[in-house]
This record gives structure tokens, C-alpha cells and sequence, in this order.
């Protein structure tokens, strides 16, 4: 599957932007971003429903760009399921094999096959409206793979699920993923679910790519702001670069960076840390800030710390609890930023 | 309990016309009087034995038939172009459409006869047909469009990601979901086709008239409860036809849903 310069136009509004992107064979990959970041659109140009105003689209090296969604054999589950309410649950499955004009003993055995592998084998006579969301979903997953698709498509397939459900099928949804071992693009605004689902996630932004990469590396290693700051909750701090791994943050000691390009001696640069990264120091060191706690939200197991430094730049830090000594708005404490927790933007 | 005896009050006023018409039809001599004089069923033995009737019964069935056929397509494409369709001037169609003519029935009915006159038609039924179809578009439209509002467009998109060409997402997802809306627009149609006067009066002569131009022809030359055993008829047949509607096809949700 891949999207060669694929560019959509509404009007003056440009949804999504010579966007670039190949899923291998087999791969889960997440479209993730904010809502109106083009994620949606590229998922329908995809499958078919909207046509690209520029670009090309390649299903298995082949181009499908201009046919109408019917003959591109993909497979689409929708936020809502539109699932047929007149049809059972059966024959909700079974439409995608009747419009291939498979034989109708053929048609009983793979309906029966995909009930069984969503685990709904008993409730194949029964109206989609008379199961709870989550067999919903799931009727409309086995909708969607029963006549073997190239490339399955979900569109935020578990937004419309409580929370405790939601866990339970991004399980489920990544064991059947891996059991048929099919290509699948998701849509998601919730980075929890692409971390713990993805092979890959692409991190979009108006209309483009941010970033594509594993989990570990869009968490790890953002490259942008805007990913650093989406996935995850980081700190932004601005500093002057002064040799090739240190950088002067607050006209304080210069701080080591590890594990970035090489930095040029002058440059400017924005530097990224995780909460969980910044440790409260029991003394001065090295990679060791003074700052003022300004903000503590407890929360069980840790206690969110917001800090200040000299220079007015904040500093998020989760703290283990429970902490030795309890800390107190106004404090100044020390705060430890290991050199290989910087993540360096572009 | 006041409110309970003002609504008793208002059904007995709106059926009252209608129980006496009934009452009377099944009186045992030549005039209209009510109370009746007594029992009888001769009125409905003329009535069904009446030539001028069962020639005006099979004009009604033929002219409903004909324009039910009609209006029930061309209602279902005009609703789904007034929901989806890239249409100019869209606000005006759905006035146009979706609102019973707003001209007296005289004016129409004069408006087609000129028509006819001009084609050489006065004596066809197809002018009949041509003015039912108009007269009941706009409550096959509304009907059908109800339904066309509910139906999520994402059910179609489905259908074509499953494979079904345009035509068999069509056949297999929307026209089944649009039902409801149909069958209440084929029972508008033929309960407001079934029943029109005005217009028809002037489009039609004694070969092509249907049934309620037939009474009113009648009620002119005779004064007999003949007319009333009829109307009786008429008031029955509409009656259990909307009953077994509302009771087997749900119409209340068709029309309390927007």
C-alpha cells in the first residue's frame, strides 16, 4: 500500500498535503493526530470515498487511483460500524462474499469461520441493534475480513466504546491483526491506542507527516515539536548550543546532550524531556538545575511537579511517591536532567 | 377531567358528521332522514348494482394505480436528490416539493383542462393520472425524505467498500432502509388520490370520472340514501386501511421522527 504525493483539496482547505507513505506488507500502522489533521481523509482516499485533487495511490504496485471504492477489495471498519440494521448479523457478514458471487455453501462455511474467529458463532441470527457496541464491533470487524481484503482500514474503531471495552478490544482487534496477518491502517486521535497497537505510527499535522516510526522512536526520539508535544507530555526548553553535546539553558551550567546529531557551537536549539525522566537531585552535579516548584498535582502513585527556572522556562517532572521529604509550593529544589533524556527538535 | 370532556367533546364533534352518514345509509325508504326509519341494506345492493358506479370504481382503481406507479419512483429520486443531490437553489425545491399545491382545486382543476383541452386529451385518462401524480408528489416526497434523513450515509460507503457496485448498494441498503417511508408515501397517495374531487371534476366526462366526481353527479340527480351507503363504504375502507398501516408499519415513528 502506498500514497505517492496524494494531495486533497475542500475548497480553499487543503486536508491533506503531498503526503508520502508505504505500509509494508502485513505492518499495523496508526495515522495519528489531532482531529482536522487530514488522517480521516487520507483513510477515504485510501478506501475510495473521496478521490485525490493531485497524487497516486498503489494497492500490492498497482495503481488504483481514480476506481471507485467497490472494486479496490479493501476492507473498512467505520467509527459508527454501519453495520446493515435490516440485515442479522449473518447476513451483515455474509454481503461482502454474495456481492463476490461465492457459492452459497462456500458463503455458510467462511461467515460461520469469521463469527467464530470474533467469537459471535452464536449470535449469527440475531439484528446488529440487539448486541452491545462491543460485538458490534466486532460483527463489523469479521464483516470486513471475510472476503480476505488486501488492506484493512479502521476508522477510530474504538472511539465509540467505554473505556474498560476499549482496552479489551484493542487486544482483541491486535490478536486477530496478527492471527490473519493482513495490512492494516488506523485511524486514531488517542496515543495510547497507537503506542500499544502499531507497528508503526505516522504522527500527522495539517494535512502531512510529522513524523513515521516505531512507538519506542515517535516516544523516544520525537523530531519535531508538535510530536513531542502530542504524544506524550513533555517540556520545551530553548538553550544556545556551545559545543557539539552541550547546551546553555538558563545562563546557568552548560548541560550534556547525548545521543542527537552533533550540535554547531552558537546555534540555537529546543530541547525535549519526558516528566518521567527528571529525577529530584540530592545535591549539585552535573546536568543539575535549580528550580521553583510551582504546581503539585498528587496522584497516587506519583505527584506531577511542576517547576520554574531562573530564566521563566517550565519543567514537568513526575516524582515516585512516597517521596522522603514531602515538597511544597515555593521550594527551590535541584533538578536532574540525564544527558541521554534530551530529545533535540528540528 | 375537564381537559377529558373537552377532548370528548372535540371527538364526538369531529365524528358526528360521520356517524350519521353512516346511520343513514341504512335507512329502509327513499330519503335522507335521520334518525333512520328503521334497517335495510338495500342502499348498498344500488350501490354495488349501480352501472354508473362500477364504471366510476374501476376509473379509480385505474387512475390511482396508474399514478401511484408513477409518483412512487419519481417521489423516491426527488427525495434523495433534495438530501444529497448538488442542487441550486435547494431551499426552493424543498418548498416546491415537499408543500401540497397551495391553489384552490378550482384553479388547478381549470389549469388542466386548458392543459387537456390544448393536447386533445379531455378524453383520456391519463390527464386524471397526470393531475393525481401532481396532487399527491408532495406527500410521497416528505414521507420518503423522513426516511432519506435518517439513513446514515456511512451505510452506503460501507456497502461500496464491500463490493456492491452504486446500483447494489441501492438495491440491498437503501431502498430496504427507505420502506417505512415508502409504504406511508403509497398510503398517502392513494387515500388522498382515492378521495379527490375538485380537480378531477374537470378533467373528467362520464366514461372517465372517478368514484367521488360518480357521487357527486349522483347526489345532484337523486336525493336517496344511496350515496350514503357509499360514503360509508368509502369511510370504512379508509379507515381499516390506516388502522392496519399505523398498526403493522409503525407510522407514528415515520412522522414523529423530524
Amino acid at each position: 500500500m502506498e500514497l505517492r504525493g496524494c494531495t486533497r483539496d475542500y475548497g480553499a482547505v487543503r486536508a491533506v498535503d503531498a503526503l508520502d507513505l508505504a505500509v509494508h506488507e502485513g505492518e499495523f500502522l496508526a495515522l495519528l493526530g489531532p482531529s482536522g489533521c487530514g488522517k480521516t481523509t487520507t483513510l477515504n482516499l485510501i478506501a475510495g470515498f473521496v478521490e485525490p485533487t493531485a497524487g497516486r495511490i498503489l494497492i500490492d504496485g498497482e495503481d488504483v487511483t481514480g476506481r471507485p471504492p467497490h472494486l479496490r477489495a479493501l476492507g473498512v471498519v467505520f467509527q459508527s460500524y454501519a453495520l446493515f440494521p435490516h440485515l442479522s448479523v449473518r447476513e451483515n457478514v455474509a454481503f461482502g462474499l454474495r456481492e463476490r458471487r461465492v457459492t452459497a455453501a462456500e458463503i455458510e462455511r467462511r461467515v460461520a469461520e469469521a463469527l467464530e474467529l470474533v467469537r459471535l458463532d452464536a449470535r449469527g441470527r440475531q439484528r446488529p441493534a440487539e448486541l452491545s457496541g462491543g460485538m458490534q464491533q466486532r460483527v463489523a470487524l469479521a464483516r470486513a475480513l471475510v472476503y480476505r481484503p488486501r488492506v484493512l482500514l479502521l476508522d477510530e474503531p474504538l472511539a465509540a466504546l467505554d473505556k474498560k471495552l476499549r482496552e479489551e478490544m484493542r487486544d482483541e482487534l491486535r490478536a486477530i491483526q496478527r492471527s490473519v496477518g493482513i495490512t492494516t491502517i488506523f485511524v486514531t486521535h488517542d496515543q495510547a491506542e497507537a503506542l500499544g497497537l502499531s507497528d508503526r505510527i505516522a504522527v500527522m499535522s495539517r494535512g502531512r507527516i510529522e513524523q513515521l516510526g516505531t512507538p519506542r522512536e515517535i516516544y523516544e526520539r520525537p523530531v519535531t515539536r508538535f510530536v513531542a508535544d502530542f504524544i506524550g507530555a513533555s517540556s520545551m526548553l530553548r538553550g544556545r548550543a556551545v559545543a557539539a553535546d552541550r547546551v546553555v539553558v538558563t545562563g546557568g551550567p552548560p548541560l550534556r546532550v547525548q545521543g542527537g546529531a552533533a550540535l554547531r557551537a552558537g546555534e540555537e536549539v529546543e530541547l525535549a524531556i519526558r516528566p518521567e525522566r527528571v529525577r529530584l537531585a540530592p545535591g549539585p552535579g552535573d546536568n543539575v538545575l535549580d528550580a521553583r516548584v510551582e504546581g503539585l498535582v498528587y496522584q497516587g502513585a506519583q505527584t506531577e511537579v511542576t517547576a520554574r527556572l531562573d530564566d521563566g522556562q517550565r519543567v514537568l517532572a513526575f516524582v515516585t511517591e512516597p517521596t522522603s521529604v514531602p515538597l511544597q509550593l515555593g521550594q527551590i529544589v535541584r533538578l536532574h536532567l540525564p544527558a541521554d533524556a534530551f530529545m533535540v527538535l528540528a | 377531567m375537564i381537559l377529558r370532556l373537552a377532548v370528548a367533546a372535540l371527538m364526538a364533534f369531529m365524528t358526528l358528521p360521520t356517524l350519521v352518514v353512516i346511520a343513514v345509509s341504512f335507512n329502509p325508504t327513499a330519503i335522507l332522514s335521520f334518525p333512520p326509519a328503521g334497517f335495510s341494506l338495500r342502499w348498498y345492493e344500488n350501490v354495488i348494482t349501480y352501472p354508473q358506479f362500477q364504471r366510476a370504481a374501476v376509473n379509480s382503481l385505474l387512475v390511482t394505480g396508474g399514478a401511484v406507479a408513477v409518483v412512487l419512483p419519481v417521489g423516491t429520486l426527488a427525495a434523495l436528490a433534495l438530501e444529497r443531490g448538488r442542487l441550486r437553489g435547494r431551499s426552493v425545491w424543498t418548498a416546491l416539493l415537499l408543500s401540497p399545491l397551495v391553489v384552490p382545486g378550482v384553479a388547478a382543476g381549470l389549469g388542466f383542462l386548458i392543459l387537456a383541452a390544448a393536447l386533445g386529451l379531455l378524453r383520456s385518462r391519463s390527464v386524471l393520472i397526470a393531475a393525481h401524480v401532481a396532487l399527491v408528489l408532495p406527500f410521497v416526497v416528505r414521507s420518503v425524505w423522513v426516511s432519506v434523513r435518517n439513513l446514515d450515509p456511512a451505510l452506503e460507503r460501507a456497502a461500496a467498500s464491500l463490493g456492491a457496485t452504486p446500483w447494489r448498494a441501492f438495491r440491498r441498503v437503501t431502498l430496504p432502509l427507505l420502506r417505512p417511508g415508502l409504504f406511508a408515501g403509497l398510503l398517502f397517495a392513494v387515500v388522498v388520490s382515492v378521495n379527490e374531487f375538485v380537480v378531477s371534476l374537470f378533467i373528467s366526462n362520464r366514461v372517465t370520472e372517478i368514484l367521488p366526481v360518480a357521487m357527486f353527479t349522483y347526489v345532484v340527480n337523486y336525493t336517496d340514501p344511496t350515496i350514503a351507503a357509499l360514503s360509508s363504504l368509502f369511510i370504512v375502507t379508509t379507515f381499516v386501511v390506516v388502522w392496519l398501516a399505523d398498526r403493522y408499519l409503525n407510522l407514528s415513528r415515520v412522522f414523529l421522527q423530524h
